[in-house]
């Protein structure tokens, strides 16, 4: 029998704050092997931040933990804390979610890594550096040599976790505690980063501990899960056994939650999703917009009983910022149509403009070429007084629920904050016009006189989707709004959404960096690479007959909840990544 | 999101956890910029003190009646410079009028000018730190670039030379001139405060909606800036309070006949070894007033700050 390289005994921690004491972690026990994955899974508050924390003793000051961390057979929490300051990075090391952060922004890269390999009098001087370069170029940074003298900001965001990474295996730890490492990473190059934990940990034989809140990746990485909810461990076992036969109903619902790709042939999949309004747009690809001639009708409500016009259409758009009168142009030949009560889902992963297109519809960012129409109206040339009169045809939900509500407002204030804005109604209609939707997105009138602050995440967004649908508007633009919730609550604002879509049949531009959740609620999808149209198409083609390379990349590198679908698709991903090259 | 899901995920999302209306233990709170600080204000022993002594200080101001009747400008030189005694409790001063009214007396001019410099420069760092945060741009830079040169010059330079000028100057030149130079630090954080603001999201939110800047500044901007700057104004009154204090012991604040806490330590000075309780008592007054004021100050900022909020 192997000894446990990292055990956890019955860690109880509570924090000390003004309101009384908070227990955030309620006894929880498990064992990381040498060579061994075990993800730590839980929503936000489960405590698996906490937990792990404990064994590196970097818990704020007003935490009290009970309990035994054991690094091989050595308790942790008895040691003195000159003792644990050596421990870490030698013998426990970890990877942060944000890279960006981890890393000390005004020190060279060689710097950081020759002090992490001095202060455990590992290397020094010349040697350090040499090793350093090993480092690198182990974590798959090219040229190493000549890099390791940039700084971090040089760096792109996966680069910059490889080197945290890097930094982490420096002394070669026991154990590597990687907490979200690929939060907040793009997709492919979550893959990425994943494919390197796991390399690294099979030549070094580290143990890892993985929080996650993402079962995708899971299933790609874990050897064993623990699965935690309210400060308590609800259900341990091996990977497969948990993934494929969870026993305990939350592990069941958070499986549940997890939005799936559908491979083509699935049989949820229906023949041809129809937009609400019955009206398919009969040129699939969307790339020829039919019928554009009756735009400019400059009535939308008379001109609706014939031939409606696109609720949003872009013409050979431009989009650039400028910076100290530079302008920088992020977004190229945007050429796209979203019909009324249609939903498109336009996808990219971070830097690919989709959140700039939402911010040029919702009139934030001036157009720089071509012609965004809003129901057949240019919208950046209309005169100002039409521009806010048009405004309210487009409703807006954001992808942080906390900072997208004044938190200065009670929720009916913020709710009936649109009608203040135009001038409608007076005090009792804009109330009534709050219950029924806050009805409509299923909370209690009760919390109309509550404020933000009070209510959870997910009801915090239900809450902006309400302030979205005010004014009835016939094009929402929705902007990220699941990627800051915890799975459960996503499925359940997902499925509210598309309740809502299918009664109000407003038009919608759904951006998303989720591919799944984009299947799951679009009708069309543009998928977006440096500011340019990738591919477009119903969601049909686009996501199981994907024609463009990227768009391929971008399918094979989502990680779905099943460790042996998960492997087949990993090695899918890689022969299709061997083939481009 | 239907068809993907299995039935069991659909009808208990995890989230729903408000109480319905009937819940009656917990009132519901506001949390409007005062309501919030109000509450965390209660609990701070601190600022009970500070406001224990704001009152006992204003009270003086306003009506120092209550706390003596005897006529400060009843002056007999026949009891000049007497030290502490049951009939005059701080004694007498050079003039032999009786110090202890002469003091309470003092508040008023001493509190009138940090009051009148405290709202002075708070309408103008408010007002110019919300349009240059909000507009940025050309707007922002010729504003923070007029801060920054007023900045330059220090406030007793600037009101030395100024004062000196003047023929008479009561509360109001003296109050004119403070402020004059004095507005720079508060509208820089006004600024900064708008700034970090400004790019949230409820605020791009509010534009996409229509919204016009005023609208969006009033509702959204102030409330959520504000607190920060009511927190400095109060220790700026305290400032302000010593300022006065050093002007008039320059000689270059308040003239007599007029009563004041810096003319009677200007007063004082030549008498320092002789009689020092005549120093002794107005720096007394004068520095539990700052205090008083410069506590209040740290106490709101800490309530008004929405990173204190749990």
């Amino acid at each position: 029998m192997r000894e446990p390289v990292l055990s956890y005994k019955d860690i109880r921690v509570s924090f000390a704050t003004e309101f009384g004491d908070v227990d955030a972690v309620k006894g929880v026990s498990f064992d990381v092997m040498p060579g061994e994955v075990v993800a730590v899974v839980g929503e936000s508050g489960s405590g698996k931040s906490v937990t792990s924390s404990t064994a590196m003793g970097l818990l704020p000051e007003n935490a009290t933990v009970h309990g035994e961390v054991l690094l091989e057979g050595r308790s942790v929490l008895n040691m003195s804390t000159a003792e644990r300051r050596r421990l870490r990075g030698a013998d426990i090391s970890m990877v942060f979610q944000e890279p960006m952060t981890a890393l000390n922004p005004v020190l060279r890269v060689s710097d950081q890594l020759i002090e992490a390999l001095q202060v455990h009098d590992v290397a020094f001087g010349a040697e350090a550096l040499e090793r350093s370069i090993e480092l690198l170029e182990r974590v798959g940074i090219p040229d190493a040599r000549t890099r390791i003298r940039q700084y971090p900001h040089q760096f792109s965001g996966g680069q910059r976790q490889r080197i945290v990474i890097a930094m982490a295996i420096a002394c070669g730890p026991k154990v590597i505690i990687a907490d979200e490492p690929t939060t907040a990473l793009d997709v492919t190059v979550q893959a990425e980063i994943l494919d390197l934990l796991r390399e690294l940990k099979e030549e070094l034989n580290t143990g890892i501990l993985l929080i996650t809140h993402n079962m995708g990746v899971v299933a790609d990485m874990a050897d064993r899960v623990v699965v935690m909810l309210n400060g308590e461990v609800v259900e341990t076992g091996p990977v497969t056994k948990i993934l494929s036969h969870p026993e305990h109903p939350y592990t069941r619902r958070l499986l549940a939650a997890m939005p799936l790709l559908r491979a083509a042939g699935d049989p949820s999949l229906e023949p041809e999703r129809v937009s609400v309004t019955e009206r398919a747009d009969a040129s699939a690809d969307g790339l020829a917009p039919n019928g554009t001639t009756n735009g400019f009708s400059g009535d939308g409500a008379a001109g609706a009983a014939s031939v409606a016009p696109p609720a949003l259409q872009a013409k050979d758009v431009a989009l650039e910022y400028k910076f100290r009168r530079r302008a920088t142009r992020v977004v190229h030949d945007l050429n796209f149509t979203v019909q009324p009560g249609e939903i498109m889902g336009l996808v990219g992963e971070s830097g690919s403009g989709k959140s700039t297109v939402a911010k040029a519809v919702l009139g934030l960012l001036d157009v720089a070429e071509g012609e965004l129409r809003v129901r057949g109206m240019n919208m950046p040339a209309l005169p100002s007084k039409e521009r806010k009169t048009l405004k309210r045809e487009i409703g807006v939900v954001f992808q942080d629920p906390a900072a997208s509500l004044d938190p200065r407002f009670p929720i009916g204030d913020i709710i009936t904050e649109p009608m203040v804005v135009h001038k409608e109604g007076d005090k009792n209609s804009r109330m009534a016009r709050a219950r029924e939707l806050l009805d409509a997105v299923r909370l209690p009138s009760s919390v109309l006189n509550r404020y933000p602050h009070e209510l959870s995440g997910g009801q915090r967004q239900r809450i902006s989707i309400a302030r979205a649908l005010t004014l009835n508007p016939t094009l929402l633009i929705a902007d990220e709004p699941t990627s800051a919730l915890d799975v459960s609550v996503q499925a359940a604002v997902l499925d509210l959404f598309s309740e809502l879509q299918q009664h109000y049949g407003f038009a919608c531009l759904f951006v998303s960096h989720d591919l799944a959740v984009v299947d799951a609620l679009a009708h069309k999808v543009m998928v977006m690479q440096n500011g340019r149209t990738v591919e477009q198409g119903t969601t049909d083609q686009v996501l199981r007959h994907a024609k463009e390379s990227y768009t391929q990349q971008l399918l094979a590198a989502a990680p779905v909840p099943d460790p042996e679908v998960q492997a087949r698709r990993r090695t899918e991903r890689q022969r299709l990544l061997a083939a481009l090259a | 999101m239907s068809e993907t899901h299995r039935p069991e995920a659909r009808g208990e999302p995890i989230d729903s956890t408000i109480t319905p209306a009937g819940e009656s233990t917990k009132k519901v709170e506001e949390a409007s910029l005062l309501a919030d600080a109000w509450r965390s204000l209660r609990k701070n022993p601190w600022f009970i003190i500070s406001a224990v002594l704001l009152v006992l200080f204003l009270g003086m101001a306003i009506f120092p009646q209550l706390f003596t009747n005897t006529d400060p400008r009843e002056c007999l030189l026949g009891r000049s410079r007497q030290s502490p005694s049951a009939e005059h409790w701080f004694g007498t001063d050079v003039q032999g009028c009786d110090y202890y009214s002469r003091v309470i007396h003092g508040a008023r001019n001493s509190i009138a000018v940090g009051f009148i410099v405290a709202i002075g420069t708070f309408i103008i760092a408010v007002v110019l730190g919300l349009v240059a945060g909000y507009f940025g741009s050309w707007v922002d830079a010729v504003i923070s670039r007029i801060t920054d040169m007023v900045f330059a010059v220090p406030y007793i330079l600037g009101a030395l030379v100024f004062l000196n000028v003047l023929e008479s100057r009561g509360v109001r030149e003296v109050a004119f001139v403070l402020i004059i130079f004095m507005w720079p630090t508060m509208t820089r954080l006004m600024r900064g405060s708008v700034i970090s603001v400004v790019n949230s999201e409820f605020v791009l939110a509010a534009r996409a909606l229509g919204a016009g800047p005023i609208t969006i500044m009033r509702r959204h901007i102030l409330p959520n800036s504000l607190g920060p700057v009511i927190g400095y104004a109060t220790v700026f009154t305290g400032i302000i309070i010593g300022a006065e204090a050093t002007l008039t012991f320059l000689g270059v604040g308040l003239q007599l006949p007029a009563i004041s806490w810096g003319l009677q330590l200007s007063d004082a000075q030549p008498f320092l070894q002789t009689v020092p309780h005549l120093l002794l008592f107005p720096v007394i007054f004068v520095g539990l007033t700052v205090f008083a004021f410069m506590t209040m100050g740290d106490a709101i900022r800490d309530a008004l700050d929405p990173k204190s909020k749990k």
